[in-house]
């Protein structure tokens, strides 16, 4: 009696799982979803920079070489979201970037440091990509405009496409290409002077100059005195082209732990220098940068992640570069955010730089006229960075003050290199959902 | 000297790949502490004009999801 009653019950059972299998979705009949707004983000930042020895002046390292800089960056960036007919996600981010900056070094472009000082940039950037989540693929498309007051402008394209794995894993792929022309104004000591003698009725005479701004200005031969700002004048511009083929696969390796590596080839060519930075020789006589038409860069980067305990995140990233300029680098930072609760997080951070001098760089009047290639820009000289600060993040789950605004991210950093240059930036992030 | 240690890093990289691939499997519901917006393997949205700064300031950049060089007025 009892085996026929054990037998009739799993019998039972074993009816009940065989139709408890759910009945296949048809995609064919999915219905796309409408375009809608997923997430806003506001980042504004304020950088301060106290330096000597710019590029500008050559490297000198006296007050004409005064290299301090402000910089108040402002961006935002919008995404919205929608499924197509084949359950595809669809997503449009628009962006755009205005900058303001202030350079002190900017007034010497004019060798008696009447140049203007400030400078506005701006930059629009748009992105669409499609996922198939099914599939686990991603592909994508962009394009970027940036343009900074009389010295450049630059038009960015790219694509990317990745792909998931069966363990957890990424692998992505972005191919990026940068066009800049940039507007050839010169230190004012190297723009010719057009001398027209042109005696007026008080015997005095006409100086025409172009200047470093991009002007025609009729002077008073006798006095130095501006008479007429004259007309803008037709400033030449050299390309710059830039592509990357960028290649990064992330790895969830364990509950805790996740992973990635990333390798970017990039091949630059064109006018490498900028037009208003000075060399000078050894022999007193100055001159402008003159670059290699060619530079090659390969960086690779580590990143791992690990969550300790409950409330500590050790995030970690190294860099190493090599370029055919002899620049070799080396990059290693640490972050350490720390869960005061689950939706505060403090985050102290350190980030450690050294890099080699490019082969063409020498520092103030220490070149040769013979050279081939030279440059005092301290940015390419041999030197080590440290940066250090903290960051605070508020993310509740309703919102703070209003449900739209899913987080505040505020970040503090302290930057200083062993060539003098000291600078300050503190970053502001909103987030809305 | 220095291609034996040039040789050595660029070995390192094959071999941090070979971590990366010999991973445990993690099933969905073991992904709570990977999903943390803090666990993100990129720099995040308020670093940005850090990373733009030291593109300007060093003469390196890249393998960071920034800029490697072009589109904006610095080398």
């Amino acid at each position: 009696m009892k085996k026929i009653c054990l037998t009739v019950i799993g019998m039972y059972l074993l009816m009940v799982q065989a139709f408890s299998q759910s009945t296949p979705t048809d995609s064919s009949i999915y219905k796309g979803r409408k375009l809608k707004l997923d997430e806003v983000n506001i980042v504004s930042s304020y950088y301060d920079q106290t330096a000597d020895k710019s590029a500008v002046m050559g490297g000198r390292p006296d007050a004409k070489g005064i290299g301090n800089v402000t910089d108040l960056a402002n961006g935002f960036d919008i995404r919205f979201i929608s499924w197509d007919g084949k359950g595809r996600k669809n997503s449009l981010t628009g962006g755009l970037g205005i900058d303001y900056h202030t350079a002190a070094s900017q007034a010497f472009v004019d060798s008696n440091g009447h140049a203007k000082r400030n400078g506005t940039r701006i930059y629009p950037t748009i992105d669409w990509s499609i996922e198939n989540e099914q599939k686990g693929t991603e592909f994508g498309i962009g394009a970027y405009y940036s343009a900074e007051h009389k010295y450049y402008h630059s038009i960015g394209l790219n694509t990317s496409w990745s792909k998931k794995t069966k363990n957890n894993g990424e692998f992505t792929t972005k191919l990026t290409s940068y066009f800049d022309r940039i507007k050839m104004i010169i230190p004012s000591e190297f723009v010719p002077v057009d001398s027209i003698k042109n005696v007026n009725a008080g015997g005095d005479s006409i100086v025409y100059v172009t200047t470093a701004s991009g002007r025609t200005e009729a002077l008073s031969y006798g006095t130095g005195q501006l008479l007429d700002k004259g007309t803008p004048v037709h400033t030449p511009s050299r390309a710059r082209d830039t592509y990357t083929a960028s290649f990064s696969f992330a790895q969830i390796i364990n509950s805790r732990t996740d992973a990635s590596i990333a390798l970017d080839l990039v091949y630059q060519s064109g006018y490498l220098g900028l037009p208003f930075h000075r060399v000078f020789f050894n022999t007193g006589k100055d001159t402008i940068e003159n670059l290699p038409g060619q530079r090659f860069k390969i960086p690779i980067g580590l990143r791992l992640n690990y969550f300790l305990g409950d409330r500590i995140i050790l995030r970690t990233y190294y860099r190493f570069y090599i370029d055919n300029w002899g620049l070799r680098s080396h990059t290693a930072e640490l972050e350490v955010p720390i869960k005061v609760t689950p939706f505060f997080s403090i985050s102290p951070f350190y980030r450690y730089y050294i890099q080699s001098a490019v082969d063409y760089f020498a520092p103030y009047a220490q070149h040769s006229p013979d050279d081939k290639y030279y440059t005092s820009n301290y940015a390419l000289a041999a030197f080590t960075s440290q940066f250090y600060g903290a960051g605070l993040r508020l993310a509740p789950p309703k919102g703070i003050l209003m449900k739209s605004l899913a987080a505040i991210e505020v970040r503090y950093g302290h930057y200083t290199q062993t060539t003098a240059l000291n600078s300050d930036i503190i970053s502001l992030n909103l987030k809305f959902k | 000297m220095m291609k034996r240690q040039l040789l050595m890093r660029f070995c390192a990289i094959p071999v941090a790949g070979l971590v990366l691939v010999s991973c445990a499997h993690v099933k969905e519901y073991q992904k709570s502490r990977l999903n943390d917006s803090e666990m993100i393997l990129a720099n995040r949205k308020v670093e940005k004009n850090e990373l733009n700064a030291q593109t300007y300031r060093e003469g390196s950049s890249g393998a960071n999801g920034g800029k490697t060089g072009g589109g904006c007025g610095c080398n």
